[in-house]
């Protein structure tokens, strides 16, 4: 590992590092079920108004089945984003822009994108 | 030079901004087309149907019960309201003929001695006011029954809304289209961004209807609404459905008979022009 440091300098060391942060950033078990909660509450996420969610009833189509997250965006960062206001992206997005109107707090959007990176 | 540029720059920028505006008349043939193309195969008539006509399980539900329709008993109520004199003697037909089957297809109009959209409503209440009676509430109640009768008698009849060409007119028109496509409240929803982005999509168990023929059956007895009030009575004008849509967006709500609202009504009744009224409709 020193030797293969060492050769690869920097960069690994930033591996490292990323793969430090992404274990650390894993969400618990409760993080999970308070998110879900937060998704599937019709005054707050309210995400299964237009999404299929593996577990919820009546979900809605108008939105895409919110599965295989993890493949659809790699990046966790980008997800939390288009939930915070996806409207950045496209102005005529349906999505009501969850963090950006305040419709959900940092906090939950947080715990939402943590159980919707999950499914 | 420099001048001449500004002044070219501006030209054009004018010109753009003039572009931009479509003619009612485009507007309406652009959203009717929309709509046929989108859901080929629904006669223009049936988009008054709401999401009836695009679900067929949906549809089976409300046929059978537009068997013995809910909105009977209100219809025959406004009749009663409609027949029944006023305390000087007079009664609503000294405000609207003597023909009840040729009131609703008058509105919304364009009235162009006070500039604003007029609508039933509107006129329901002007006549009690200018006979000495007390106005009825503007949302439920005794002025949704009596337009519910307007509405049945007049069933079949196309609705066909001018838009005359007149500045004031215009630009009321403008308003109303642009409340349709604005985003609004705290869901950032447009109107258009269910009705025309998203018809026949479901919300959770609801089916979105079309923008095409929403409100050839207004006013509307809706389950909702009836299972709500303490009497069942679910009649309701189609203001009432409006500020109801704006509060589920978490918008506040504009009142009923706002200059808004009735602004809203002008551009919304006019692209279902040569849709037959259907009035008064069921709706969950």
């Amino acid at each position: 590992m020193t030797k293969l440091t060492k050769r690869l300098g920097p960069t690994a060391t930033a591996l490292a590092l990323c793969i430090g942060l992404v274990l650390s950033a894993q969400a618990s078990a409760a993080d999970l079920e308070a998110g879900k909660k937060i998704a599937f509450d019709r005054s707050k996420g309210n995400c299964l108004t237009c999404h299929h969610i593996e577990g919820g009833t009546l979900p809605g189509n108008i939105g895409p089945p919110l599965v295989a997250m993890k493949s659809r965006f790699p990046d966790k960062a980008k997800l939390r984003a288009q939930i915070w206001d996806a409207t950045a992206i496209n102005p005529h997005s349906i999505m009501p822009p969850l963090g950006r109107h305040r419709i959900l707090s940092e906090k939950e959007v947080d715990l939402v994108t943590d159980y919707i990176y999950s499914l | 030079m420099k001048k001449i540029l500004t002044l070219l720059l501006s030209a054009g920028l004018v010109a753009t901004a003039t572009q931009a505006l479509s003619s009612p008349k485009e507007d309406l043939e652009k959203f009717q087309t929309y709509y046929e193309q989108r859901f080929p195969g629904i006669q223009l008539d049936d988009f008054g149907n709401g999401p009836y006509a695009l679900d067929a399980s949906k549809r089976l539900q409300w046929e059978s019960m537009e068997e013995f329709p809910p909105y009977e008993d209100y219809i025959d109520k406004g009749r009663e309201i409609w027949e029944t004199p006023f305390r000087n003697g007079k009664s609503f037909a000294s405000c609207f003929g003597k023909d009840p089957s040729k009131v609703r297809v008058k509105y919304p109009h364009w009235d162009k001695a006070s500039s604003q959209v007029v609508t039933l409503e509107g006129d329901i209440n002007k006549c009690l006011k200018d006979n000495g009676e007390k106005p009825f509430g503007w949302k439920k109640g005794k002025i949704a029954h009596l337009g519910a009768f307007l509405g049945y008698e007049a069933r079949g009849q196309k609705i066909n809304v001018v838009i005359p060409d007149d500045p004031k007119a215009l630009e009321a028109y403008e308003e109303g289209k642009h409340f349709y496509y604005a985003k609004r409240g705290q869901l950032n929803l447009a109107c258009a961004d269910c009705h025309i982005q998203y018809p026949g999509h479901r919300v959770r168990g609801q089916l979105l209807s079309t923008g095409l023929g929403q409100t050839t059956h207004f006013p509307v007895f809706r389950a909702k609404w009836s299972k709500a009030a303490a009497n069942g009575d679910g009649m309701g004008t189609l203001h009432r459905r409006y500020g109801g849509c704006n509060k589920q967006v978490r918008a506040r709500p504009f009142k009923a008979q706002s200059r808004q609202y009735r602004n809203l009504e002008f551009f919304h009744t006019y692209m279902s022009n040569g849709l037959a009224i259907n009035a008064p409709g069921y709706r969950e």
